[in-house]
């Protein structure tokens, strides 16, 4: 235990992490600090297109074996069920209507990329490599908890039927989302250009990677404080709870998976750390247009405001150190 | 200069509704509209502003239409479909057009 909490102590003064307590401080101190809307957006298509270039040319190097294809799998059987053990949880420790506990139960099946990237930055940090698919992993990830959710809904009795509530225009929305397209995409591209690509746009994909990811978790830091401190009301002790418990059983289910796939060290990590993180991006999305009756201060309050914060700064050095521990080759 | 009475609809709506708004729009005939962001604002679902928004799920948009008055209550059906169930205000308000053969 003193080895988890030395190697978790030492990841979590990160300049990356570091930098989004300063966002989240800022926020909760109503500092007027604040990037303009497209200056965030133009650092996240800089961030996804690293990433998932960086994963294709890995997968390039070491070529693709069968735990590529497990690996997709196992998450998009992770996406589908962490939703089911969500919705048990909380309806165990809240008292959520069963539209506010799917909702809520959606985001955390889904995966938030930014957490994803925050933590391979951090295993890059710490020396410790990780399959290049696992990009993939978390493309395949966004999506399955969704229809979950629905799934749930429809099981009501009361509720609308799922399925009318999934029309194929937001089943396009949901798989051709900006993250997933550029996620994938870059990861094709860097599959098929492999080192000769890499070697051709290092020098913009490599080395400012840490610098602009800094900048960028302040601005998420800013917006999960804002969050944090707008929603904070409308959250009782039980969501709360939820918030930081559920984060917990998925990355030990996360954790599970990846000992049984036999995946590296970095890998393991990797998988607690996607099957912890919530999403605040497409899952909302998706949830305005499916269920527009549950209430989004909940589940975005719950997903940005205190499950990312908390995977950020005591989640990710948590899962890395235990996955140091417990973890493959 | 003589002018034309219209009708001019406002409709705030979710940003994620944006596409199914419009395209109900067109459907119904109604193929002329603005479409403006929202800077922010507060009602019924409380405060929110663009800012730091992470998500197309908590922008707001408002779509506008100048129509003709007979054709009104089609238009509004057809947003009414699409809006009913989501966050949004819709309101009709009188105005006058220069070039009525436009709308």
């Amino acid at each position: 235990m003193d080895q988890i909490l030395s190697l978790a102590a030492t990841n979590l003064l990160s300049p990356i992490i570091l930098c989004f307590v300063l966002g989240v401080l800022a926020a909760l101190a109503r500092s007027d600090l604040h990037f303009p809307e497209a200056v965030a957006k133009g650092m996240s298509i800089y961030l996804l297109f690293a990433i998932g270039f960086k994963g294709g040319v890995s997968v390039a190097d070491h070529g693709i074996d069968l735990n590529l294809g497990l690996s997709l799998l196992a998450g998009i059987f992770l996406s589908a069920l962490l939703p089911l053990i969500a919705f048990a949880i909380l309806k165990a420790l809240t008292s959520l209507s069963r539209l506010d506990a799917a909702a809520v139960a959606a985001h955390y099946g889904s995966i938030s990329i930014v957490t994803f990237v925050a933590a391979t930055s951090v295993l890059e940090a710490s020396g410790i490599t990780s399959e290049g698919y696992m990009v993939a992993v978390a493309a395949a990830m966004e999506a399955p908890a969704i229809l979950s959710a629905l799934w749930l809904i429809s099981r009501g009795g009361d509720a609308e039927d799922g399925a009318r509530r999934m029309d194929s225009a937001l089943l396009r929305e949901i798989m051709l989302n900006g993250s997933i397209v550029l996620l994938v995409g870059s990861f094709v591209i860097g599959g098929i250009t492999g080192a000769d690509g890499m070697a051709r746009i290092e020098s913009f994909i490599v080395n400012p990677f840490q610098g602009v990811l800094c900048l960028f978790l302040l601005d998420m830091g800013l917006v999960a404080g804002r969050g944090l401190r707008e929603g904070g009301a409308v959250l009782r002790p039980g969501p709360l709870a939820f918030g930081v418990i559920m984060p917990l059983v998925g990355s030990s289910i996360g954790l599970v998976t990846a000992l049984l796939l036999g995946v590296s060290t970095g890998g393991t990590a990797l998988f607690m750390v996607l099957s912890a993180s919530a999403s605040y991006i497409a899952v909302p999305a998706a949830m305005r247009v499916a269920l527009p009756e549950a209430n989004p201060s909940i589940y975005l309050t719950l997903s940005l405001g205190v499950t990312f914060p908390f995977n950020l700064t005591l989640g990710i050095p948590l899962y890395v150190a235990i996955a140091q521990t417990f973890g493959g080759g | 200069m003589k002018t034309h009475q219209a009708k001019r609809v406002e409709i705030t709506i979710e940003a994620v509704m944006q596409s199914r708004l419009t395209e109900a729009l067109n459907k119904a005939g109604v193929t002329g509209y603005t479409i403006l962001p929202v800077w922010g604002g507060s009602g019924r679902s409380g405060n929110w502003t663009r800012q730091g928004q992470v998500s197309r799920g908590q922008g707001m948009v408002q779509v506008i239409c100048i129509i003709k008055p007979d054709r009104l209550d089609t238009l509004l059906e057809a947003a009414f479909a699409v809006v009913e169930r989501h966050i949004g205000v819709v309101s009709v308000v009188d105005c006058e057009v220069l070039r009525a053969e436009r709308f």
